[in-house]
């Protein structure tokens, strides 16, 4: 029998995988010049359409529903994630279009970075484990690809590779504990197994404990939240620049959005044991990401220990396991994902300007040169340090009101060292591009005269500055919305 | 409740600053707006100060709701005593930025703009009622702060702000922990509507971002090389205003939201009050150079105004607030005038000073009329202040005046020694025979600042008796400084006079 399917829940996947599917078209029938301009406008807007959708939905849905058999959820939640990546694969694309790689997989990049979108939108509405694990292998193989499609770079190569490994094992983990708990509970679906819980007193049931503790093990390999960040620095290295930002918004995003669906729908019984395996993970995550990104010299490395960082953060929001805690954490992702992309666009404007890897050494100077990118970079970094006037300091504000709020208090403490430890390296990064140290040799541009200008990565990056301030000024709304959206999870 | 003053005394000078940065400015041109920005804040300033009622409680509210779910929103106001802080805040900015501008800084649009946004979270942090915004105006004064000293500094100027930096947000962090707990456990973020609080470790967070903003001792490590690296007028806005807003916070947050735990802190902080009193003028009076001179004596003076804020009583209370004004003031023009003589000489040290007086009246004048107020002589408006302070602290214990009176004497030793060194002797190496006087555009920064010494000398009442409503300072702390104690009182009057 089939069951009634809401085609509407589906649109924003159905309008992704629609420009996928052209851009792949485009690939072979479009003429050679014009396929990467093709396939990219497609791609954006599919991820335009994709927001809008979202939006819809997000609008059309002020209580959440079971829909396709209880297969999905179609809720406020759901769609704010979708909107964040949708909204993260817009700015990719405007920051892909520059990259070299146009001339050769155009059409395929962009197909895979749609399909990716699709998945994670996919991913987000999950509602029994079934369609998690899908969900999640459907952008994981996206990305896999997407990491190692400079076929041309080593570099690329091994970080698809190494991220093929390793977030392979992380699914297979996941899958794991996925099937011990239906093991145990013998339900798929999220509230079903809360209900067979409770109703068959599993409470303390070993089973489910372990597939309850593999499963937080995987999320911990999405999301690269320590010990399970190994992976995180190696492949945000060497996958293409663009892929990398991508990554480090929506993958978080989703990743983190899923585990605290998941966790609150399913395992409220067990709230104590996983917002004390959350709070754990966020105390690893903040020590390692942070002490390691210390002693970085490149940046793509030192932004991935930084997102380690951020990880433990948005952990702290998921361990309160309140409303409040919902709401930081939603909130939180808006300024992180922007300030995360813009960050990786500018680290793109200075590899593309120097033809190899920027580091911080190779920063010098490069506000004054550049004066916009130089000072949307240093408010990435105030962004990421939670200095006001960014969105960065609002988000870390709810998060460690969520975490008093809740009870913990000793995380606040260690979020505030964290903050502490971190300041340091993002204002190498700010104290690089503006004040330049007598000592450091200057790189300069390869030669050829100066940069050719790129309006779109620009835009992009202008784009995630006016998220980043406005999610400061304009706060208001945003949290509005996270309210309205975190409210339908049932805590 | 709803005055727009103190709205655009903050939002003028960051517009001032967005417009410095995103228009073409040519150099003079954004040197000339800004100046003409931070004048333009001095007369609102004077126009809201000519308006202000010294014997009513905050005034020129606005409050418009920021994030509701928190209870957090835009609320400022002035008491008595953040109107004289801002006025300080707006003058010395105005003198600075002059002098800024008269010293030709170089990426002139970066450096003005910063400085105006500067001007805009000072007055921020001084006029906000609400906790959270006067955290966020707070840590909006470090970042500019870090960018004017690390780019336009001298040559330690990165090893300046690392340490600057670290320490004052190590600080600042702990205080956002105690903001958040604070906020939560009241309920609201609003420093009106909240209650007091018991939690000693609340208190401390606050105290933690106080302490090293100050600096008190011994939590000071960052100030002789942030003094001594900053380009001066950068210096003079930190030592004479930023300085301030730790005090200021002793005032506004700790003492009336924290009655309890400050009781039981209070002799632990007047100890390491005075310590910094006596350990800072030792240092002043050893201190090879001139900045270092300065230096030192602000984390005294700093030691000393923490005096009179923690003495509980009302001379302690006023004296400090008409302290916090002299010495903003005095630090202002004294790194004003270092940096004059460092144009001329490009140096500061003692040993390669002197004779600068012979051939230069005007900056032997203004040099020695500004250093015979910091010695506080009789009869000036540092005396006025220190005298008040001391009075109030004897009345907690004796001893604690002995120690402030010491350090009074020590003032006078090293402000002497330091005028001496660079005015007096003979002419040092690196003064040049050519080296000129002081030129009309710096005596146009600096010689209004010193004027209003002088006439703050004539009359320290102007402050002193008119910070607090009806000069009944303790009692309008430990009311919390909710809606005017002077409520209470009149309505008393009236009623006493309406009885039988």
């Amino acid at each position: 029998m089939r069951p009634p399917i809401d085609w509407f829940d589906l649109t924003p996947e159905l309008v992704l995988l629609g420009a996928a599917g052209i851009c792949l078209l485009a690939a072979v029938l479009a003429p050679h010049r014009m396929r990467a301009q093709i396939a990219a406008c497609t791609t954006a807007l599919g991820f335009v359409g994709a927001f809008v959708t979202g939006v819809l939905i997000y609008v059309q849905t002020p209580d959440g529903e079971n829909v396709i058999a209880g297969a999905m959820r179609r809720d406020r939640y759901g769609a704010f994630a979708q909107l964040i990546v949708a909204g993260a694969g817009l700015l990719t694309v405007a920051l892909s279009h520059g990259d070299r790689r146009e001339r050769q997989h155009g059409g395929e990049y962009y197909a895979l970075l749609a399909a990716c979108g699709a998945g994670m939108c996919f991913l987000v509405e999950a509602n029994n484990l079934m369609v998690l694990f899908l969900g999640l292998e459907w952008f994981s193989i996206c990305l896999y690809i997407l990491c190692a499609i400079d076929l041309d770079r080593v570099g690329s190569l091994e970080a698809g590779l190494k991220y093929l490994v390793v977030g392979s094992f992380g699914s297979g983990v996941l899958l794991f504990g996925s099937a011990l708990v239906y093991g145990a509970t013998g339900a798929l679906e999220f509230s079903g197994i809360a209900q067979a819980t409770a109703a068959q007193g599993l409470k303390d049931d070993a089973v489910l404990l372990a597939g309850l503790g593999m499963m937080i093990a995987g999320f911990g390999f999405k999301a690269s939240a320590a010990p399970f960040h190994m992976w995180t620095p190696d492949v945000y290295e060497g996958a293409p620049t663009p892929v990398t930002a991508f990554m480090s918004a929506a993958t978080k995003t989703v990743a983190l959005v899923l585990m605290l669906r998941v966790l609150v729908t399913a395992f409220p019984q067990e709230s104590e044991l996983w917002t004390a395996a959350a709070a754990a993970l966020a105390c690893a995550s903040l020590a390692w990401g942070n002490l390691a990104a210390l002693v970085q010299s490149r940046l793509k490395r030192l932004l991935a220990y930084s997102s380690i960082s951020h990880a433990g953060f948005l952990l702290i929001a998921v361990a309160a396991d309140s409303q409040l805690g919902g709401r930081a954490l939603l909130y939180y992702l808006i300024p992180y994902s922007a300030a995360s992309l813009g960050a990786f666009a500018v680290v793109a404007a200075r590899e593309r300007e120097l033809g190899r890897a920027a580091t911080i050494d190779g920063l010098a100077g490069f506000g004054w040169e550049r004066p916009v990118l130089g000072v949307a970079m240093a408010t990435f970094m105030l962004a990421f340090a939670g200095l006001p006037p960014t969105g960065g300091f609002t988000g870390k504000f709810y998060v460690f009101s969520a975490a008093y709020d809740a009870g913990k208090s000793w995380l606040i403490i260690v979020g505030v060292v964290a903050t502490m430890v971190s300041l340091y390296y993002y204002l190498s990064i700010i104290r690089a591009m503006f004040m330049r140290s007598p000592e450091v040799r200057v790189e300069v541009a390869a030669v050829g005269g100066s940069p050719p200008r790129d309006p779109l990565l620009e835009g992009s990056v202008i784009a995630s500055l006016a998220v980043v301030f406005g999610s400061f000024f304009g706060l208001q709304p945003l949290i509005d919305v996270a309210t309205h959206a975190a409210n339908t999870l049932p805590f | 409740m709803n005055d727009w003053v103190v709205t655009v005394l903050i939002l003028l000078p960051m517009a001032g600053a967005l417009a410095v940065w995103l228009l073409p400015w040519t150099r003079l041109g954004a040197g000339g707006f800004a100046l003409l920005v931070a004048l333009a804040e001095v007369g609102i300033w004077i126009q809201a100060a000519a308006r202000f009622d010294f014997d009513g409680g905050l005034q020129f509210q606005q409050q418009t709701p920021w994030f509701p779910d928190l209870g957090v929103s835009w609320h400022v106001g002035f008491y008595g005593f953040s109107l004289w802080l801002t006025g300080l805040t707006v003058v010395v900015m105005a003198a600075t930025i002059a002098y800024g501008f008269w010293a030709g800084r170089e990426r002139a649009r970066a450096y003005f703009g910063l400085m105006l946004m500067l001007t805009g979270a000072i007055v921020g942090v001084f006029a906000s009622q609400d906790v959270l915004l006067f955290y966020v105006f707070w840590e909006a004064m470090m970042i500019p702060l870090y960018v004017l000293i690390g780019v336009w500094g001298g040559p330690g100027r990165l090893h300046a702000t690392l340490k600057f930096v670290i320490y004052t947000l190590a600080g600042s962090l702990l205080m956002l922990a105690a903001v958040v707990a604070f906020g939560l456990s009241q309920g609201t973020f609003d420093l009106v509507d909240s209650g007091t609080s018991g939690s000693t470790i609340i208190l401390l967070g606050f105290l933690a971002g106080f302490a090293v903003k100050a600096p008190l001792f011994p939590f000071h490590g960052w100030l002789p090389d942030a003094y001594r690296e900053s380009p001066p007028e950068v210096a003079a806005v930190l030592s004479g205003v930023v300085s301030k807003a730790a005090t200021y916070g002793f005032l506004r947050i700790a003492l009336p939201k924290f009655p309890g735990p400050v009781g039981d802190l209070r002799v632990p902080i007047l100890v390491l009050a005075a310590a910094g009193l006596v350990y800072g003028s030792l240092l002043a009076f050893r201190a090879p150079d001139v900045r270092g001179v300065i230096a030192y004596s602000s984390l005294a003076q700093l030691g000393l105004i923490t005096f009179g804020v923690f003495a509980n009583n009302d001379l302690g209370l006023d004296g400090s607030v008409l302290q916090m004004v002299n010495h903003g003031l005095l630090s202002a023009s004294l790194f004003l005038l270092a940096g004059m003589v460092e144009r001329r000489t490009t140096t500061g040290e003692f040993s390669r000073l002197g004779g600068m007086a012979r051939g230069r009246p005007l900056l032997a004048t203004v040099l020695m009329a500004t250093g015979i107020i910091a010695l506080a002589v009789p009869g000036s408006t540092a005396f006025a202040g220190e005298f008040l302070i001391l009075a109030g602290v004897f009345q907690q214990g004796w001893a604690w005046g002995v120690i402030g009176a010491i350090a009074i004497v020590l003032a006078a030793m090293y402000m002497l020694r330091m005028i001496s060194a660079v005015l007096h002797r003979s002419p040092g190496q690196a003064v040049s025979e050519r080296a000129l006087d002081l030129r009309p555009a710096e005596l146009g920064a600096v010689v209004p600042l010193v004027l209003i010494l002088v006439g703050l000398s004539a009359w320290p009442a102007l402050i002193s008796d008119r910070s607090f409503p009806h000069g009944a300072a303790k009692q309008s702390i430990n009311t919390g400084l909710q809606a005017s104690p002077s409520h209470s009182i009149t309505q008393e009057r009236t009623a006493a006079e309406a009885g039988p």
